[in-house]
């Protein structure tokens, strides 16, 4: 029954903090907490898989270490073999969305701490709890020397470790931008504490007669070994990192060919289709040509996915282009000069603009493309719209036809600005709209 | 000019229902397909006036054959293996100085790209236009080349009045790197995708000046300060 009870409370409140130890949920899995860490991370990864204060698990751990440094080993093979993990509970997801993701009661309360912070303090009690450790640990006599080799040993493989999970950690969150310096610093100073404990070690071993031949003896089988497996680690490194690029180019090679795959077969069967349909079938071919630029000539990120309204004059007139040659199947192009943000006049004048594309597809689109041309000079935004069908003259039109001079002239001169039609020389007309920019844009 | 292909036995023969007009071309294009439709569009010599004496699909094979055939217009794909149009341009290019025969090109691309585009025109190409353009409009444009005129499609009149536009600094030239206003009015007719003799009536000038207000544009934009040009196109890029 207790047992039972408990599990409810775990699937149903996680941050019941007398969560027992029994049953971990299922699809967690162990990982080692990368933010708010002291040492490897692993006291606080135990703790969100385990839904206890993370101030427990460390206080267990020291404990433990007093108990003839049982903890220490304990600590040190979890941080071996428990891959880097973020917040202790969840997958590769970065960092910065963690926090609202993990529930768990110890992820909060350290969030805030800066990290640090922390681990100084983590530092300067380890040094308290290894002395203490030291000075009540009953060795024999000649055990007790290795100690401080030991811990020196110690100290340095964690130093190095620790720079290896802050390598892996900002790759995930990208942040090359790591002080090198730092980095380098602290694999020097592990090495260097590995080496003198083992020195040290060696040093206890025979006397201190013979540190000089011992020290020689080292460097020269560091050396040997750096000649000898020097060239292979070169060679491995520039060839993982070949690999890597090669990979990344292969995913960007598969995204364009799933893309160009998808839409462009696509348009094909739709073309084979409607093979009898001409105007369709342009109107396919178009649409296909314009999506195919868009993804190839425009920069990543720049409205790709055509999915927000446009803020911008270029990005405005082109939607709308566009829009207008889906619905009625006349080509139209666009030539657009200057860029400007859209404010409300200028959105007007889109509006207008877009009704002038309506006009000339629908009564001028036998004679070929539409022609639009947009122009922003100073604080002037000039729109032209221009087909090459029968012409049109407005004094012809009948007074209830509200279509042109209601939404294109009525609006520009509500919006203050102006608009012109005229009937090109050799067949046409031409729609010119002038606005001014907003003062403040 | 009009007549250049004199002492060249092959072609001086008279042509039916162009009339007097003949120009020899090669064709420059990667794309087997795109040839052979541009070729069945154009190369009726009778009616067209057109003559395709060659054909390359890379960069060596055009320098190869506009070596050989010296043809008078070179329609000139901006996308190639072996470097691209501009590398033809810039092998190219003691032909192109030649007093006697030049050879023109003018770049025919699907290319969007602004950098693209300016990038031949300033490696010399007599004009830019793209492969949506129909096959009268394309002869066109291969007579007003190899007359020596420039030709600017709408878009090309787009990215030059924007690379000449968007420099606010002074330029290091005055008299080369800055559009006269009558020139700026031309590009922006072209841009708004009036002919040339539209434009004439338009601005109550003769197509005659048309032309060379378009000429003097493209030398501006071929010698024109180098730096801002780049400058430009890489914010087109980033925009």
């Amino acid at each position: 029954m207790p047992v039972y009870a408990g599990r409810v409370t775990i699937s149903g409140m996680p941050e019941a903090a007398t969560a027992p130890l029994v049953e971990p949920r299922p699809p967690r899995k162990l990982y080692r907490s990368s933010d708010g860490r002291w040492l490897g991370g692993v006291a606080r990864g135990l703790a969100g898989h385990l839904g206890l204060p993370v101030i427990w698990v460390r206080l267990v751990f020291v404990g433990l270490f007093m108990a003839d440094g049982l903890g220490a080993l304990l600590y040190a093979a979890f941080w071996f073999f428990v891959p880097l993990g973020v917040g202790g509970v969840g997958g590769q997801r970065p960092p910065s969305l963690v926090s609202t993701e993990t529930s768990a009661d110890g992820r909060r309360r350290l969030v805030a701490r800066r990290p640090d912070k922390g681990q100084i303090v983590a530092l300067l009690l380890m040094v308290v709890v290894a002395m203490v450790f030291v000075g009540n640990v009953n060795l024999g006599n000649g055990a007790k020397a290795y100690l401080w080799p030991v811990v020196l040993v110690g100290a340095g493989v964690a130093l190095v470790w620790r720079q290896a999970d802050n390598a892996r950690r900002a790759r995930w969150v990208e942040a090359g931008r790591q002080r090198r310096t730092l980095t380098l610093l602290r694999a020097v100073g592990g090495v260097l504490l590995v080496t003198a404990g083992v020195s040290g070690i060696f040093v206890l071993q025979g006397s201190a007669a013979h540190l000089g031949s011992i020290l020689q003896a080292a460097l020269a089988v560091l050396v040997g070994i750096t000649l000898l497996a020097g060239p292979y680690l070169v060679r491995m490194t520039q060839d993982l990192s070949e690999e890597r690029l090669m990979r990344i180019r292969a995913q960007e090679r598969a995204e364009v060919a799933a893309h160009v795959h998808d839409s462009v077969l696509h348009t094909l069967t739709l073309i084979q289709r409607n093979a009898e349909n001409a105007s369709e079938v342009r109107r396919l071919a178009r649409a296909q040509e314009r999506d195919l630029r868009t993804w190839l000539y425009k920069p990543e990120g720049t409205g790709k996915d055509e999915a927000d309204e446009p803020t911008h004059l270029a990005d405005a007139v082109r939607r709308n282009a566009a829009e207008v040659e889906d619905k009625h199947g006349v080509p139209i192009e666009v030539v657009v000069v200057g860029d400007c943000p859209l404010d409300e006049g200028i959105g007007a004048q889109m509006q207008a603009a877009r009704e002038a594309m309506v006009n000339a597809a629908k009564y001028g689109g036998e004679g070929g493309a539409v022609q639009v041309y947009a122009e922003v000079e100073g604080r002037k935004v000039f729109v032209s719209v221009r087909d090459r069908g029968p012409g049109f003259d407005l004094d012809s039109i009948p007074a209830d036809r509200m279509g042109v001079r209601e939404s294109i002239i009525g609006r520009m001169e509500r919006n203050g600005g102006t608009a012109r039609l005229r009937a090109v020389p050799d067949g046409g007309t031409e729609v010119e709209l002038d606005m001014e920019r907003a003062e403040k844009t | 000019m009009s007549d250049p292909t004199e002492g060249n036995a092959e072609s001086v023969e008279p042509t039916g229902g162009a009339g007097e007009r003949h120009v020899r071309v090669v064709l420059v294009d990667d794309h087997r397909m795109f040839r052979t439709g541009v070729q069945a569009e154009i190369g009726q010599t009778e009616q067209t006036g057109v003559e395709v004496v060659g054909e390359a699909a890379d960069v060596d094979q055009a320098v190869t054959v506009i070596t050989a055939t010296r043809p008078e217009v070179v329609l000139l794909d901006v996308h190639l293996p072996g470097g691209g149009g501009v590398e033809v341009l810039r092998r190219c290019a003691p032909l192109m100085g030649d007093a006697e025969r030049p050879v023109r090109f003018l770049a025919l691309s699907v290319s969007d790209a602004a950098e693209d585009v300016i990038g031949v025109i300033r490696g010399g190409a007599r004009g830019y236009v793209t492969k949506t353009i129909t096959g009268s409009d394309l002869i066109n444009s291969i007579f007003r080349v190899q007359e020596g005129d420039a030709v600017f499609s709408p878009r090309l009149a787009g990215f030059v009045l924007d690379a000449f536009a968007s420099t606010d600094a002074p330029p290091v030239d005055e008299d080369l790197d800055r559009l006269t206003q009558r020139e700026r009015e031309v590009l922006r007719l072209i841009a708004r995708g009036y002919a040339y003799k539209e434009i004439a009536k338009q601005l109550f000038i003769s197509v005659k000046t048309v032309e060379s207000h378009v000429s003097a544009v493209l030398r501006k934009l071929q010698l024109s300060n180098r730096h801002e040009l780049t400058r430009w196109a890489t914010a087109r890029r980033l925009v």
